[in-house]
């Protein structure tokens, strides 16, 4: 069972691999975005971590969606409303519970991506977050470490899409040939789920 | 519909990824709209540090600072100011609870809000008068 302890430790350590891995992502986001995707990130998950650590909800829910609610109001572009609805709507999918089983966070977690999807109304092969996050909760019931290697699968395998959502979808053609920076980041963010798991 | 006064007007809510982008049309909005004085309009642009982006609380603040219980419109230009209104739309309790976000284009859709709020009407009649902006064609 997985109780609100966990849940910090993956939000601390999807901070921590967002620092370290900011100008990565800032990098992947100047050819085919507005370059502060990295920046941005590392401001929303320091602001995330900081508020968990002071708040210590004592519930799963509780950390996810006071992540999530963090997010939306630190991050300054389209990856605050995003990861902000991801990890609310997982947070609001778990409930109450002081505890809950790797099952319940699969199914949540799957209804945060679907709200995700609604919220920015970007499918599979659009060259977006989804692309990783999807074959992610996939493997999720095969556990933690499938999750993360389908992500990095999912991310990488972004590439070669043209972006149809976002400022990337501007470019047209010209998006083909970049990794996209919100499946990178999305890759992350299930790394750190691994990692606080011990994977 | 309106008995006149400006309590009873529809707020409007301006935002844009730049300060000046939706200082510029909150300005001109009100100026071409005549009576448009006397409605509630509010920018909220850029980031709370004067970047460009979308700030979550800079548009909380603006719908609460126009919100005169007849509803608030809020008009948006692109990406994340649209993610961040739905995000707070979903939230339930961030924005006044009569607050919708328009689809419209942002300037033409914003001095046709202006104008329609400054009649008194009501937040159906705003929201579709801004709407109706998209069909007006320039060639």
């Amino acid at each position: 069972m997985l109780d609100a302890d966990f849940f910090r430790r993956w939000m601390t350590a999807t901070a921590a691999s967002v620092d370290r891995e900011a100008e990565r992502l800032t990098a992947l986001d100047s050819p085919i975005g507005d370059a502060d995707h990295g920046s941005n990130l590392q401001r929303g998950f320091a602001a995330v971590t900081a508020t968990v650590e002071k708040e210590a909800p004592g519930t799963p829910g509780g950390v996810l969606t006071l992540a999530g609610r963090q997010l939306i109001s630190t991050v300054g572009g389209a990856s605050g409303p995003l990861y902000g609805t991801l990890l609310r709507r997982t947070g609001k999918a778990l409930g109450d519970d002081a505890e809950v089983s790797e099952e319940q966070l699969a199914q949540a977690l799957r209804a945060g991506v679907e709200a995700v999807m609604a919220l920015g109304g970007a499918a599979p092969g659009d060259k977006t977050m989804i692309d990783a996050l999807v074959p992610a909760v996939d493997a999720l019931s095969d556990g933690f470490g499938p999750a993360r290697a389908a992500a990095e699968q999912g991310a990488r395998a972004t590439t070669p899409l043209q972006a149809r959502k976002g400022r990337a979808s501007y470019l047209g053609e010209r998006s083909i040939g970049h990794q996209d920076p919100g499946a990178t980041s999305a890759a992350l963010l299930v790394a750190g789920l691994a990692e606080a798991a011990g994977e | 519909m309106s008995d006149g006064t400006d309590d009873k007007r529809v707020g409007i809510v301006l935002v844009s990824h730049s300060a000046e982008v939706a200082a510029s049309v909150a300005d001109l909005a009100r100026g071409l709209a005549g009576g448009g004085a006397a409605v509630p309009v509010a920018a909220a642009g850029g980031t709370e540090g004067g970047g460009l982006g979308t700030s979550a609380e800079l548009i909380a603040a603006a719908a609460a600072a126009v919100d005169r219980g007849a509803g608030v419109a809020v008009l948006t230009d692109l990406g994340s100011a649209v993610l961040t209104v739905k995000a707070l739309l979903a939230e339930g309790d961030e924005l006044p609870g009569n607050t919708r976000l328009v689809d419209a284009p942002f300037v033409e859709g914003a001095v046709a809000a202006v104008v329609t709020a400054a009649t008194g009407a009501d937040l159906d009649a705003v929201a579709a008068a801004a709407a109706e902006a998209y069909d007006y064609r320039k060639v």
